[in-house]
Formats: C-alpha cells, sequence, structure tokens
C-alpha cells in the first residue's frame, strides 16, 4: 500500500489485527448489503468474545447467524433479532448478551460515534425498557433519553464500488447501515464487487468519501434473500 | 362480523390523503398498499432506506439489492429515492411522514402501546416501531380487538413493556374505530354487523359512545 491506496488483496490481510473481545460494527439490513466475507473470516480466524453492533444477527447459516456456531459472540448490539433458532438458544439460555436497540437509535449511535460526538438526546425510547437507567430531560415540553454513541475497533462494511482510495458508492436498499458503519469504526473494512481508479466515480456521486475507510477488498456475493416476494409476470396476466 | 385483515386495511386507506408520505408496518399495515385510492398519490417509506416503495418484483425483476423493512424483495415507484438508516430515521424522528400505521399486541386508555416483547416468549426486537410511534404525530394502530379466548387488548394499562408512551390516538380493531383521548377510548366505529354491545364487553378500558355509532362503510 502507498499513499491513499487502500485496496488489500486477501481476506486475512483484510481483517488484520481483529483480536478476541473487540467491538465490531457490521453494515446490513437483515441479509441486504452485509459484508459477507469478511463475516466468513472473523469465523475462518476464530475471533472471540466479540461485541457486534448491527441491525440484525443474520440467519442459522448466513450472515452474523454464522458466528453463533463457534459462540464467538459475546454481546450484540441489534434492533432486531432472532431470525435463527441458535440465536434464540443461546439469548434464552444467558451465553449470549443482547441490547436491543430501536433501529433509529442505532443509525443515530454509529453515526454519531463516528462524528465524535459521545451521546445524544431522542425520544425515541421514553417511558419504555430502553430508557430505564439513562438520564432523561426535557427539552421544549417534551421528554428526551441520552442515548450514548458507539464506536468499533473495526467495522465492516458493504459497498457496491469503491476506487482505490477508498471512496464508496452503495447500490439501492443494500446502502442501509453501511455508510455510519463505515465512519465508526476504528479500523473500517469494505468489500466491494467493483473496484476503479481514483478518478473513475463522479465526485458527486460518491456516498462515503475515503477519509472514513481503511481497506477495500474486493469481493465476490452470494446476496442470499431472506423473503422472496414476487408478483405474476405481465404475461401471466399483471394487474 | 369482525373484520378481515383486509377489510381492516380498506378501513385504513380512506384515512390516506392525496401526497402523504406513509410508513407501514409488517403484517395488516403492509396490506393497506394495496387499497390505494386510484385517485390519490401516496409515497410509501420504509424504514431501511426507500422512499417510494413500489410493488413486488417480477421474477425478472427480482434484485437482492432492494428489499423493504419485511425483508421482502420490491421495486421502486416513479420518483423514489434511497438514503441510508439514519438519513431514512431523520424523516421518521424529524416528524416528516405524514402517516404512520403499525400493529400491535395492546393499547392502553392513555395512549401507550405494547408492540415488540412477550417476556419469556417472544423477545425479537422492536426494529424501526420505537421511533415510528415517538417520532410520528398520526398514526393508526392496527390490531385484533380481542385475543382468540376473548380477553381483551385495549386495557386500562398495557401489561407487556411499552413500545410507547402516550403516542396513540387511533385504534382500528377487527370490531372498532377507536380514539384515544383524555384517558379514555372514544367509540367511532363499529365493523357491519357488531354491535356497540360486543365492542364494549370487549374493551377492558373505559369506552365513551355517545350518540349512534355508525357502521364502517367500504
Amino acid at each position: 500500500m502507498a499513499g491513499f491506496d487502500k485496496v488489500v488483496s486477501s481476506y486475512e490481510e483484510a481483517m488484520a489485527g481483529l483480536t478476541d473481545d473487540m467491538t465490531v460494527i457490521a453494515g446490513g439490513f437483515g441479509l441486504c448489503g452485509i459484508p459477507e466475507n469478511l463475516i466468513s473470516e472473523i469465523k475462518r480466524k476464530g475471533t472471540k468474545g466479540l461485541t457486534l453492533v448491527s441491525n440484525n444477527c443474520g440467519v442459522d447459516d448466513f450472515g452474523l447467524g454464522v458466528l453463533l456456531t463457534d459462540r464467538q459472540i459475546k454481546k450484540i448490539v441489534a434492533s432486531y433479532v432472532g431470525e435463527n433458532a441458535e440465536f434464540e438458544r443461546q439469548m434464552m439460555a444467558g451465553e449470549l448478551e443482547v441490547e436491543l436497540t430501536p433501529q433509529g437509535t442505532l443509525a443515530e449511535k454509529m453515526r454519531a460515534g463516528g462524528a465524535g460526538i459521545p451521546a445524544f438526546y431522542t425520544a425515541t425510547g421514553v417511558g419504555t425498557p430502553v430508557a430505564e437507567g439513562k438520564d432523561e430531560r426535557e427539552f421544549n415540553g417534551r421528554d428526551y433519553i441520552l442515548e450514548e454513541s458507539i464506536v468499533g475497533d473495526f467495522a465492516i462494511v458493504k459497498a457496491w464500488k469503491a476506487d482505490r482510495y477508498g471512496n464508496l458508492v452503495f447500490r439501492q436498499t443494500a446502502r442501509n447501515f453501511n455508510p455510519m458503519a463505515a465512519t465508526a469504526g476504528k479500523i473500517t473494512v469494505v468489500e466491494v464487487e467493483e473496484i476503479v481508479e481514483p478518478g473513475d466515480l463522479d465526485p458527486d456521486q460518491i456516498h462515503t468519501a475515503g477519509i472514513y475507510v481503511d481497506r477495500v477488498i474486493l469481493g465476490t456475493f452470494e446476496k442470499r434473500i431472506e423473503q422472496r416476494t414476487t408478483r405474476p409476470s405481465s404475461a401471466q396476466g399483471d394487474k | 362480523m369482525a373484520l378481515s385483515r383486509e377489510q381492516i386495511a380498506q378501513r385504513v386507506a380512506q384515512e390516506l390523503q392525496d401526497g402523504y408520505y406513509v410508513n407501514l408496518g409488517i403484517g395488516i399495515p403492509t396490506l393497506v398498499a394495496n387499497y390505494v385510492p386510484d385517485n390519490m398519490e401516496v409515497m410509501l417509506q420504509s424504514e431501511n432506506g426507500l422512499l417510494g416503495m413500489g410493488q413486488f418484483p417480477t421474477e425478472e425483476e427480482i434484485d437482492a439489492d432492494l428489499i423493504n423493512a419485511g425483508k421482502q424483495t420490491v421495486t421502486m415507484a416513479k420518483g423514489a429515492s434511497i438514503f441510508d438508516s439514519a438519513e431514512s430515521f431523520a424523516m421518521i424522528r424529524g416528524g416528516h411522514v405524514d402517516l404512520t400505521v403499525l400493529g400491535a399486541f395492546e393499547v392502553d386508555v392513555n395512549g401507550n402501546i405494547a408492540s415488540y416483547m412477550i417476556p419469556g416468549k417472544l423477545i425479537k426486537g422492536m426494529g424501526g416501531a420505537m421511533d415510528l410511534v415517538a417520532g410520528a404525530d398520526n398514526i393508526i394502530v392496527t390490531m385484533t380487538h380481542a385475543s382468540k379466548h376473548g380477553v381483551s387488548k385495549l386495557l386500562n394499562n398495557c401489561s407487556l413493556p411499552l413500545t410507547g408512551k402516550a403516542c396513540i390516538k387511533k385504534v382500528l380493531t377487527d370490531l372498532a374505530f377507536i380514539e384515544i383521548k383524555e384517558g379514555k377510548f372514544h367509540l367511532l366505529e363499529r365493523a357491519p354487523g357488531v354491535s356497540v354491545e360486543e365492542i364494549i364487553k370487549l374493551t377492558e378500558g373505559e369506552l365513551v359512545v355517545s350518540g349512534e355509532i355508525p357502521e364502517m362503510t367500504f
């Protein structure tokens, strides 16, 4: 690597420095836009005691769910979980700590973490179990709770395209949590479907600037679909 | 007769207005999209980062990168936009969404809602529901009025962990359309063929019935 060139050539290199008990922030919503090969690399490495911050935790055999098999996750911070049997088993058995966090609060925790804002007030969760133990304050006659931001030792991100400097473009709803995750990692690793030369991406169309990105790797993706819903094609009589 | 899921969706759709940005929750609320009146334009917001959600794709159109908040494959409507999750919740928390429709396990006379957790039984999480109920002013809750065993879900006090406090003003059940104000339920409409007495019997919290209660029309 030289200068601003962030491209690495192996997944081993991409996740180098990840050690036990670290916090990892992951982009993705359900199985959409997840860094699937970076997750596989964490599984291969066998890193344990991880705190994962991600909207969801994958399914039994795909996404972050694969890290449950060998008990690599100590704690997960997520808004919606339990699409997998092993997750539920570990949670019920008290082997896995789960911090349920409202989706918007989770996104803002990452955004604020990446922006150097240690905490923020939000109305979300006031009067619910989420508010327990949190500082409460009134602004303009309404109650808000104080939520602390999150910074990860690593952030793992999936983007559509990157240039060698780590400028990123996401595609459709695979964007989701990825741009915030990218800002909130001490080391941010991004896997992409295509790498282009600096200057090839239109600066006006870049979603995440390379300043947030430390490593870029080219991957191939399964892109598994969780809920395959369709309508009949017009040939078969569209409504 | 109690309303079917489709009829609940159909009645909710009557509350839509031209030019509304609408967030529909998973389940019955999703069905509301099927009953948008022809002379009206509404734009559906999906909190995973899509404004202008279209219909389901054909087999040929399926794209793994394009899903809704229920993780279903979808398409984009004309004029759609894509954004990240923080931006999506800025829309929701900032009060920019005109109407939110979501399901619940329980609501109570103080406008509290419980919809995300049954301790020891169902612990999947709140997703975006807490943000939606805290951020939106105009919310319609869709739910069944009572359990299969006749236990009311419209209560004096929610028994399950809350999703939001004092935030619900309108509830559409399979039996009735109800407004919540001043610590009471107010009966606005009843499902066709359902008597006021039946609704009273299945409503635990205080229910105000003033005058003749009209049947819903479809």
